[in-house]
């Protein structure tokens, strides 16, 4: 029964998980793309629809990175070419991607999806307890976890991380020195479309193997609020997730045990625990301000 | 071009041009740099110095013209080319990134894969060497202003540059931080390297320089050996005509004068991580004196300007006191209308609003002191009172614009800061604290705003000058005090206060740090 609630919560983590790390590489760049839940929602459709056509929900999963890439690619020409308003231009591309994964899955809704079958390794998987939790879930939910460490030692033990974190501290100072501040940029925008776009593949073919519209249902907001309420920190993202994960389920079972809460109040438990939680642990003004990305969300316009 | 010495040239400019717009900041520039020497770049701002090196430096494209290194013609085309070449660069306004550690910074600019462990040993033992001690390990955001140099020079060193430009390197550097770059420099020639160093610091060109090349209006006016000239003759050459000296006569009986701006055990907690405490500050400034702040920047000056302003108050009402009323719970227009008036720092943006106009920018900071001057019956502003004010004070301040009544943003820097000035000594404010009266003002200007300043002290006004820049506080104070971590020493009278004891002062004790672990995740 618990490890059964414990890989829920998991599987509910896992997309909050997933685009919070892409963004988080995004802005540790300095820019802000508010567009993840329009990036989510293209993974989704384009997830399905591909895993439906082919019958294989692995190509599913990569037409949604694809998808959610390529998605990022015009926010990148838009805010970083182009120089328009990231706030405005992450907005449209949420508006632009629920409208068009509407129109896109018209016809997929109400068909049966493909699932992406769990893994299944004789012997552990079986193991009583932990069997099913260590060695028994989807292949995405692994990759999530890996992606966190990765990135986690990528922005701090590389020196590529490194070039990333200046360009987000300074970029004046950042070209100054010769670094490819647009390039690099870019590089992390698509990083995090295609992470996003993976994240909306996760529900469309793990989380509820089928196409409804506006799926996403707001993981991509909650995955922004992550980022900031986490400091920037990919490890403080997996606990925000996880905890996130975890209220979530809990007031679910609260609610169907019938317990005298107002099921409103209850349904707004994860968002308010989430945050509040995540607040006390960056109470060092000092540690946040140091990962706060100082030149977050401002054009850059190099002179020439 | 000066003829001694027999070193081979190493940089040959021949006619570069940039232009922005309308504006040739740069007009067929010729400079010559040649082995083993120490050339000045000298100009007033404005005068396309910056320009010059950041097309050497490949930050910025030229239009005509060409660079020639080691007798080979080359195109900057970035940053990343200027290094290959060897030519290294200290910024002015450093290009360094407070989030990370020195260590860090100095990586970045290293293309190399090495560990940042071994950039540290390496950068910690070249500091050393030169005499620059620095922590690899300290956050840059936790360093004082003259330590961040120290990384910004270490990490061109470390780059091992043929031609290292310094652009205005003392600017922000005690007296005896200033000597210690002078030595590091001096080992550099000796070690065959050639500098390039811009300041209009003429003294120390004087002294250190072996060629200088004079710029102004983003023309050269002139090639020519520093050591044969004079301060004088070098500064007609920057400025294009005499530079009128300030006056200041002593003034007899001040200590009888009666105090007009009171400041009493001033303490402050840091408002940010990266910010300065104050720590248990009193001053007074009488009538009929000009006092001046010094100090290395970054140790306390901005908060206390904040403090004494009324942008930040006080819990205790008596720490401030503004002709000898409490002032410290009051807000900056409560402390306007006791007869203070306050000049911040920062012109666009703090001091002026920059897409509003001179008569709109002058009605925001008097509105309520000049309220029935400016405003008549049923609240409505009167346009015509504004404009006339607005056009006493440029007449008044020779504030040279394009229009009648401009945008603030489009005045030059030296132009607003004189419209700013004028807008509060039209009011002659009992009370006039200002913050760096003169930086990035061109010599006449700042000329213009010193002799206003003595003057507003002399027809019985209390004056408060915060500045870098020493030679400035000893042309107009009477006193000088001087804030170092966040305290302030005694004044001492002008006639007491030399450049050797005030260069202590702002020293102050060996900056120490403290160690922060940076936690990695």
């Amino acid at each position: 029964m618990l490890e059964q609630i414990i890989i829920t919560i998991a599987t509910a983590a896992t997309p909050l998980l997933i685009a919070s790390i892409g963004e988080l590489v995004v802005e540790r760049s300095g820019v802000l793309n508010l567009g993840v839940e329009g990036m989510m929602v293209m993974g989704a459709v384009t997830g399905f629809g591909v895993a439906l056509l082919t019958g294989s929900p692995w190509l599913g999963v990569l037409a949604a990175i694809i998808v959610g890439a390529l998605f990022s690619l015009l926010f990148g020409f838009l805010t970083l070419t182009l120089v328009t308003n990231q706030v405005a231009t992450g907005l449209a591309l949420t508006l632009l991607g629920l409208g068009l994964s509407g129109m896109i899955g018209e016809s997929f809704v109400g068909l049966p999806g493909v699932k992406l079958a769990a893994i299944y390794i004789p012997g552990l998987t079986d193991l009583p307890f932990v069997g099913k939790l260590l060695f028994g879930q989807d292949p995405i939910f692994y990759l999530s976890i890996l992606l966190t460490v990765g990135v986690a030692w990528f922005l701090f033990r590389t020196r590529a991380g490194l070039t990333l974190r200046a360009v987000g501290d300074n970029h004046g100072s950042a070209h100054a020195l010769g670094i490819n501040v647009i390039g690099i940029r870019y590089l992390a925008v698509m990083f995090g479309g295609a992470c996003a776009g993976l994240a909306g593949g996760f529900l469309s073919l793990v989380y509820t193997p089928q196409w409804i519209e506006n799926m996403t249902a707001g993981r991509g907001w909650i995955a922004l609020a992550l980022v900031v309420f986490a400091s920037w920190r990919p490890l403080r993202v997996l606990a925000g997730a996880y905890l996130f994960g975890a209220v979530s389920i809990g007031q679910l079972h609260a609610q169907a045990l019938g317990i005298g809460i107002p099921s409103q109040l209850l349904s707004s438990l994860p968002y308010l625990a989430t945050i509040l939680v995540l607040v006390l642990i960056s109470r060092n003004k000092r540690l946040t301000m140091i990962n706060t990305p100082a030149s977050l969300g401002r054009p850059f316009v190099p002179d020439r | 071009m000066s003829a001694d010495g027999n070193g081979a040239n190493l940089l040959e400019v021949r006619g570069l041009t940039k232009i922005f717009g309308a504006l040739k900041a740069c007009d067929a520039v010729d400079l010559t740099i040649r082995k083993g020497e120490i050339h000045a770049l000298l100009g007033e701002n404005g005068a396309g110095k910056s320009t010059l090196v950041k097309m050497l430096f490949g930050s910025l494209e030229p239009y005509s013209g060409e660079i020639i290194w080691n007798g080979q013609a080359v195109r900057i085309t970035s940053p990343g080319v200027a290094k290959k070449l060897g030519i290294g660069m200290v910024f002015q306004h450093f290009s360094l990134f407070e989030a990370l550690s020195a260590a860090e910074n100095i990586a970045l600019s290293l293309d190399d894969q090495t560990p940042i462990s071994t950039i540290a040993a390496k950068a910690k033992a070249v500091s050393y060497s030169y005499g620059l001690p620095l922590d690899p390990y300290s956050l840059v955001g936790d360093l004082s202003v003259g330590e961040r140099q120290r990384i910004e020079i270490i990490r061109c060193l470390l780059q091992t540059p043929e031609l290292i430009i310094l652009d205005e390197p003392t600017s922000v550097l005690t007296p005896q931080e200033a000597d210690k770059l002078f030595e590091t420099l001096e080992r550099l020639r000796s070690e065959g390297k050639s500098i390039l160093y811009i300041s209009h610091r003429l003294e120390e060109v004087k002294r250190m320089c072996d060629a200088a090349t004079v710029m102004r209006h983003g023309k050269v006016v002139g090639h020519t050996d520093p050591r044969k000239e004079t301060a004088a003759s070098l500064a007609r050459m920057m400025v294009g005509s005499e530079v009128h000296a300030v006056v200041r006569a002593p003034v007899e009986g001040i200590e009888k004068a009666e105090p007009l701006l009171e400041i009493k055990n001033l303490s402050r907690k840091p408002a940010t991580p990266f910010s300065m405490a104050l720590r248990n500050i009193s001053l007074s400034v009488r009538a009929g004196e000009v006092v001046g702040i010094a100090g290395v920047a970054g140790n306390g000056q901005g908060e206390f300007f904040e403090a004494v302003s009324g942008e930040v108050k006080q819990p205790d009402a008596g720490t401030i006191r503004i002709r000898g009323k409490d002032a410290g719970r009051v807000d900056i227009t409560g402390r306007r209308l006791l007869g203070a008036a306050f000049v911040p720092e920062e012109r666009l943006g703090h001091g002026a609003a920059p897409r509003m106009t001179l008569s709109e920018n002058l009605f925001l900071s008097r509105y309520a002191t000049d309220r029935k001057a400016f405003v008549g019956a049923g609240g409505l502003v009167k346009e015509s009172a504004i404009d006339s004010a607005t056009q006493r004070i440029v007449q008044e301040m020779d504030v040279r614009k394009s229009a009648r009544n401009p945008e603030a943003a489009s005045l030059s820097g030296g132009n607003l800061q004189k419209f700013i000035i004028g807008r509060e000594l039209d009011r002659r404010p009992a009370v006039l604290v200002v913050n760096q009266p003169t930086w990035g003002v061109d010599a006449g200007a700042a000329a213009k705003i010193r002799q206003s300043l003595i003057e507003l002290a002399r027809s019985g006004s209390a004056v408060l000058v915060i500045s870098q820049d020493l030679d400035e506080l000893f042309e107009i104070s009477d006193a000088i005090a001087v804030m170092h971590n966040g305290e302030l020493s005694k004044p001492l009278p002008r006639a007491e206060a030399t450049l050797e004891k005030i260069g202590l002062l702002m020293g102050g004790a060996e900056p120490g740090h403290v160690e922060h672990p940076l936690e990695a995740v």
